[in-house]
């Protein structure tokens, strides 16, 4: 009943959408996810305050912050797993918390801790949830597509971390969702793995999927995601592209440089362009606007200081986040 | 948005609940450990119950049963208690520990299907962990026949229900496995020593032995007893197994936590 004939399986391509069904539940164009002053607590402890964004549909949309800023609960309030104390939830229009079944049907879900039994196949996992939905995805093509096309005989406890995430991946994309949520899905990946699940998620959202991404990684977000909302204490601290936070948290450049003998910093601080002197190890940092290089080096060489190995930093997310909420996300991040 | 008509689970849903069941089914093959406490203990103990030279006499004190024809029914319902209070509670628990039901509730799929493909399993296991030592004690070792198999088959799903949602109870508020466990053994061995695994109701003290009628094991023995010796059960015994499904199940629904 009201299920299109089409139990295509593997006719279109694995993970794109072939769903009319959506044209019924969605009468107009909206935003693929809807947050409305989102809140969530946890007794005393506040998780979520207020948080809203719109994802448009086919974006990739990161939701960036430290760890216990509240991403993880904002995304567990969007597809339903939690129930907010206020505020709203919508999916194409659909509520998680009353129409359960139908958001669980067009979102497919990667969670940051859930595990799998670890004596089953991974052939036989995904051919479990494939059962789940209504126009599942070819196993076999989705193997193939995730690089676990040789590993669908072996236990899931015998996979590699890397493999256990693209295996968690897959059973996200499994039932051709309209929308993916992955949640910290890079993380405890190396550095080859992480790359290779970044080109996965740009292939998944070419075929039509919006992404709401999940992330503490600067570099991620940077390098996936169309639009991120920086999520600090419960709160958008901000939101926009990439560049554009930067751009708009830095409001300046920064020069690193060694300089060939010590100097006075009033050198440079009683400059018009420089707004700021630090000094890390034995680099100095001149933070300012203008032409800053120029003033820096030709100030330096008036007083027989030569600038060694000198650097432009040009902002990034790292330090938009940094600007906006004072902290650093995360490790790796503080190093740059 | 609430007044649309959204399309209803289809039909290819229901093979999903096969589908869990087939991946249950294959994790208790492939962890056995349950499998074989709750089949091979009881078969071990009937075998030597049924050499026994003592086990064989008539005993005026068992109202002119053998000793072996006591123990056949506290045999059976031995592993049916250990499936229900240790194999049914260990994987639920192990489930929501690991977030196996949380990354269900994801799904299309009602995660109770996950509990109800277990309880599946572990009711097929009871059966014939409760069956082969009937048939054994039979084959093997010349019991009767039972009198009354209709009596005895009810005297099963009545044990089975008692003792299911018992198991259910210990799942909803066990929070980790080995609480499960440890759980699991402090129930077991009390309910136990009432079928007189290690006492025989017909020589307990009147004070035990009224404990042990009220008892779920106590009384599925009495009515397997019964049915086999007998004819079809008394009413006390299965009236007590009808009582404590109800009580446990409706603790173990309002207590039993997904996360």
């Amino acid at each position: 009943m009201g299920v299109p004939g089409t139990t295509a399986a593997g006719g279109a391509g694995v993970l794109s959408v072939p769903r009319p069904v959506t044209a019924r539940t969605r009468p107009a164009r909206q935003p693929a996810v809807e947050i409305s002053h989102l809140r969530k607590t946890y007794g005393a402890v506040v998780a979520v305050d207020d948080v809203s964004f719109a994802v448009a549909e086919g974006e990739i949309f990161g939701v960036l912050g430290p760890n216990g800023a509240g991403k993880t609960t904002t995304v567990e309030c969007a597809i339903g797993l939690r129930s907010p104390d206020s505020g709203t939830a919508r999916l194409l229009g659909l509520d998680p918390q009353t129409d359960g079944d139908e958001v669980h049907e067009i979102v497919g879900v990667q969670l940051q801790t859930s595990a799998l039994p670890g004596k089953l196949r991974v052939g036989e996992i995904l051919d479990m949830y494939r059962s789940f939905y209504r126009e599942p995805a070819d196993v076999g093509e989705l193997v193939e597509v995730l690089g676990l096309a040789g590993k669908r005989g072996d236990c899931y406890k015998s996979l590699s971390g890397g493999q256990k995430q693209r295996l968690s991946v897959a059973l996200a994309l499994i039932g051709r969702p309209q929308i993916a949520v992955l949640d910290e899905m890079t993380t405890g990946l190396d550095p080859g793995a992480r790359r290779d699940a970044w080109e996965l998620i740009e292939g998944v959202r070419d075929r039509g999927v919006t992404i709401l991404l999940v992330t503490h990684f600067m570099e991620e977000a940077e390098r996936l995601c169309d639009r991120v909302a920086l999520i600090d204490h419960g709160r958008v601290a901000a939101l926009g592209t990439p560049a554009g936070l930067a751009a708009q948290a830095q409001g300046g450049k920064s020069v690193r440089f060694q300089p060939s003998a010590p100097f006075d910093d009033r050198l440079l601080t009683g400059l018009p362009e420089v707004t700021r002197v630090e000094h890390a190890g034995q680099h100095v940092v001149v933070t300012g606007t203008g032409e800053l290089v120029n003033v820096v080096v030709l100030s330096l060489a008036a007083a027989g200081v030569t600038a060694q190995d000198v650097q432009l930093d040009s902002s990034n997310l790292e330090d938009a986040f940094v600007r906006l909420t004072g902290r650093h996300l995360d490790k790796e991040g503080a190093s740059a | 948005m609430s007044s649309l008509t959204l399309p209803r689970p289809s039909p290819a849903r229901r093979a999903a609940f096969s589908k869990i069941l087939l991946n249950e089914a294959r994790l208790t093959w492939r962890m056995p450990v349950g499998l074989i406490g709750a089949i091979a203990i009881p078969m071990v103990l009937l075998i030597i119950f049924g050499e026994l030279p003592a086990m064989q006499i008539r005993s005026p004190e068992f109202g002119g049963l053998t000793g072996f024809d006591v123990y056949v029914p506290i045999l059976a319902v031995f592993g049916v208690a250990l499936i229900a209070l240790w194999g049914l509670p260990g994987p639920l628990v192990s489930y929501r520990e690991q977030g196996i039901l949380r990354r269900l509730s994801t799904t299309p799929v009602p995660r109770s299907w996950l509990l109800g493909a277990q309880v599946a399993i572990q009711l097929c296991l009871a059966l014939t962990a409760f069956l082969l030592v009937i048939v054994v004690s039979i084959t093997a070792f010349g019991a009767p026949v039972p009198k009354n198999p209709g009596g005895l088959a009810l005297s099963f799903l009545l044990s089975a229900a008692g003792l299911f949602p018992l198991g259910l109870l210990i799942a909803a508020t066990a929070r980790t496995t080995t609480g499960a466990s440890v759980i699991g053994r402090l129930t077991f061995f009390p309910l136990m020593f009432f079928t007189g695994l290690w006492l025989p109701q017909a020589i307990m003290p009147p004070v035990l032995h009224t404990i042990s009628d009220y008892t779920p094991l106590g009384a599925a023995v009495q009515a397997i007893q019964a049915s086999m010796l007998q004819g079809f059960p008394p009413v006390r015994p299965l009236l007590v197994l009808v009582a404590y499904p109800l009580v446990f199940g409706y603790l173990a629904r309002r207590l039993f936590r997904w996360e």
